[in-house]
């Protein structure tokens, strides 16, 4: 069982700023980490290598210090790391991001026939959930998204059994071998890395492919020349006018919303029990 | 690509069989205006088993056409299965914009089908626009983990498409004697050549319908402090009937199981009244709220932006005022001598 896993390096948006002048990202101001829906694709990689055996790779595309969320991929478990890094990939939208990471994937496959692909459910910054099912389609193998249980892999019928969640619940799915999984937080927790991980990640290099190292690429569908969407402008959304602040003393306050509230016949009533 | 081949506005209508998803009929609300400012047809595209009868809504909703395709093999949703459908009628018709509902189902297509037609693709979107001279398709949504809106153009390629959040846009009040075309196509498909298989289908309400349909949410922001402090949450929630939820840090830190999340990445929400307790109000939490009928935020930073989507701001300490509002709440009852209600 070959596994790859797709993960991306992406800045912490919980402690991101923006310049509300330029209204640009300041990324100096965010530290470089594993996409969280990324590390958890990886340990489930890990749980199914578990039960078949086999192989993890993880694949990754960004600037040399990518190395960094390859490294932490294999302290959390995986056996290889590949990371594509070039200037021709740069400003690569989703559509022209699946496409380089399936050229990629295509010389992996070359290495070591892949048997299924785990990517997390979205990235936190982009929060797109496109690179997933696009990696899907350009190697034509089926995409299950939102996955929360892989509960079965069968390699003698080379099926999987999944749980996908839905709006309301979740559908059981029987997926051919190879497929694509996008996998949810709730699938899995991480678990802490075995002091051996620790030491191999620490002296592992990934294999860094540019695309002269890939075979077939056509170089119009690569980074931003290969993107068909562009951000027309970055805006502040107008600030709302607001409402009413009350005033007063915590308990004046409480009050004055009491009284508003009672007044909200079309929004409650109260009604008698009896 | 000839741009000016593609004409017409197109929804993606998802379906469980017998009932339309409220995603696709909002999304119907949202498009009929696009297509009005272009003067093109509004259409409503509908894949399924035995979904004929569905049809007429779609119109009394305001499209002017319905595309559909009714095949077994389309009973479930399944990409491959459908996915094949949708390119057969955007090959064929060439729609110039089409919108789809960021459900699960809606953006797994959506990302499958812009593969294909090699086009763009714009996720989770909130405001829709079209600037008329070029035609452009206005796709913006929250960015960089919420904090900003981008506008998101896609120039060059057709269909111009997007995800749109359930409950952001408004559905028409239907018209039911209203009157479209109902255009047929038939699909070749094999379940030999299906590659998946959907064994089962459960409906777990008792984990979402509680957020998804509570006339009452109090939701709590990294402000209340620790997780012990949403204790008296979870206490005001239970004396007036309300459900609790969290902003996207509480999640992160483990307060929260992410099925209580409320925002972009999260459940979007239209209570009747919304409690915006100890959470500053970051654009990405907004757009998953900001619909609800009343909002009440209380905050200890006059400054917070969330007041400025309150109807009603209180500024001070959630651990002073929550209690005092459940002690109010308990005396309203005794004073009534009944249980709250909501209309």
């Amino acid at each position: 069982m070959h596994i790859v896993v797709c993960v991306k390096q992406v800045p912490d948006t919980k402690i991101i700023k923006i310049n509300p002048k330029t209204n640009t990202l300041d990324r100096r101001s965010a530290p470089a980490i594993l996409n969280p829906y990324d590390a958890h694709a990886v340990q489930e990689a890990v749980k199914i290598k578990e039960k078949t055996g086999g192989t993890i790779s993880v694949l990754s595309m960004g600037p040399p210090q990518a190395t960094a969320v390859i490294k932490k991929s294999i302290e959390i478990g995986a056996d290889r790391g590949y990371l594509i890094s070039d200037r021709a990939f740069a400003g690569a939208d989703t559509l022209a991001t699946s496409y380089a990471l399936s050229k990629a994937l295509e010389r992996i496959n070359k290495e070591l026939q892949v048997d299924m692909v785990i990517c997390g459910k979205h990235a936190i910054d982009g929060d797109t959930g496109q690179v997933g099912p696009g990696i899907a389609r350009r190697m034509d193998i089926p995409p299950v998204t939102n996955v929360i249980e892989v509960s079965e892999v069968n390699l003698k019928e080379n099926t999987v059994l999944i749980k996908r969640k839905l709006t309301n619940g979740y559908e059981l799915i029987q997926s051919e071998l190879p497929c694509l999984l996008t996998v949810e937080k709730e699938i899995n927790d991480i678990e802490y890395s075995p002091m051996t991980n620790m030491i191999q990640a620490a002296r592992y290099e990934p294999v860094i492919w540019a695309v002269s190292d890939l075979e077939n690429v056509e170089r119009t569908q690569l980074g931003l020349k290969g993107s068909p969407t562009i951000v027309g402008k970055m805006f502040t959304p107008p600030r709302p006018e607001g409402g009413k602040r009350l005033e007063g003393s915590a308990d004046g306050q409480v009050g004055q919303l009491m009284e508003v509230l009672k007044e909200k016949k079309d929004l409650f009533t109260l009604q008698s029990s009896k | 690509m000839n741009l000016d081949d593609y004409r017409g506005v197109w929804i993606f209508i998802e379906q469980n069989g017998s009932k339309i998803e409220g995603v696709s009929l909002e999304l119907l609300g949202a498009g009929r205006k696009l297509a009005d400012k272009l003067q093109v047809p509004l259409a409503g595209f509908l894949l399924g088993s035995e979904i004929k009868p569905l049809a007429n809504q779609v119109i009394s909703y305001g499209a002017d056409e319905v595309f559909l395709i009714d095949h077994p093999v389309l009973k479930n949703y399944r990409t491959e299965s459908y996915m094949q459908g949708v390119m057969l009628l955007a090959q064929k018709y060439k729609p110039e914009i089409i919108l789809y509902g960021a459900t699960p189902n809606g953006k797994d297509l959506a990302s499958a089908v812009a593969t294909d037609l090699n086009t763009g693709l714009t996720a989770d979107t909130t405001m829709l626009d079209v600037d008329v001279d070029n035609r452009l398709l206005e796709a913006s949504r929250p960015a960089f983990g919420g904090n900003i809106m981008a506008t998101i153009l896609c120039k060059k390629h057709r269909p111009q498409m997007a995800t749109v959040r359930p409950k952001v846009m408004k559905a028409l009040e239907p018209e039911y004697g209203r009157t479209g075309k109902v255009i047929e196509e038939k699909i070749s498909l094999q379940e030999e050549d299906m590659r998946t298989k959907v064994l089962q289908i459960v409906n777990d309400v008792t984990k979402k319908a509680n957020l998804a349909e509570a006339h009452v949410i109090i939701c709590g922001g990294k402000g209340m402090g620790d997780v012990q402090n949403f204790q008296i949450l979870y206490d005001l929630a239970e004396t007036i009937g309300a459900s609790v939820g969290g902003t996207r840090d509480v999640v992160e830190a483990g307060w929260l199981p992410h099925h209580l999340q409320i925002g972009q990445t999260g459940e979007t929400v239209t209570p009747k009244i919304y409690f915006a307790v100890a959470l500053s109000g970051a654009i990405q939490h907004v757009v998953g709220m900001k619909n609800s009928d009343l909002i009440i935020a209380i905050n200890k930073d006059p400054d917070a932006p969330i007041f400025d989507v309150a109807t009603y701001g209180i500024v001070g300490d959630a651990m002073e005022i929550i209690p005092k509002l459940i002690e109010q709440f308990k005396q309203l009852r005794i004073e009534k001598g009944g249980e709250i209600s909501y209309v």
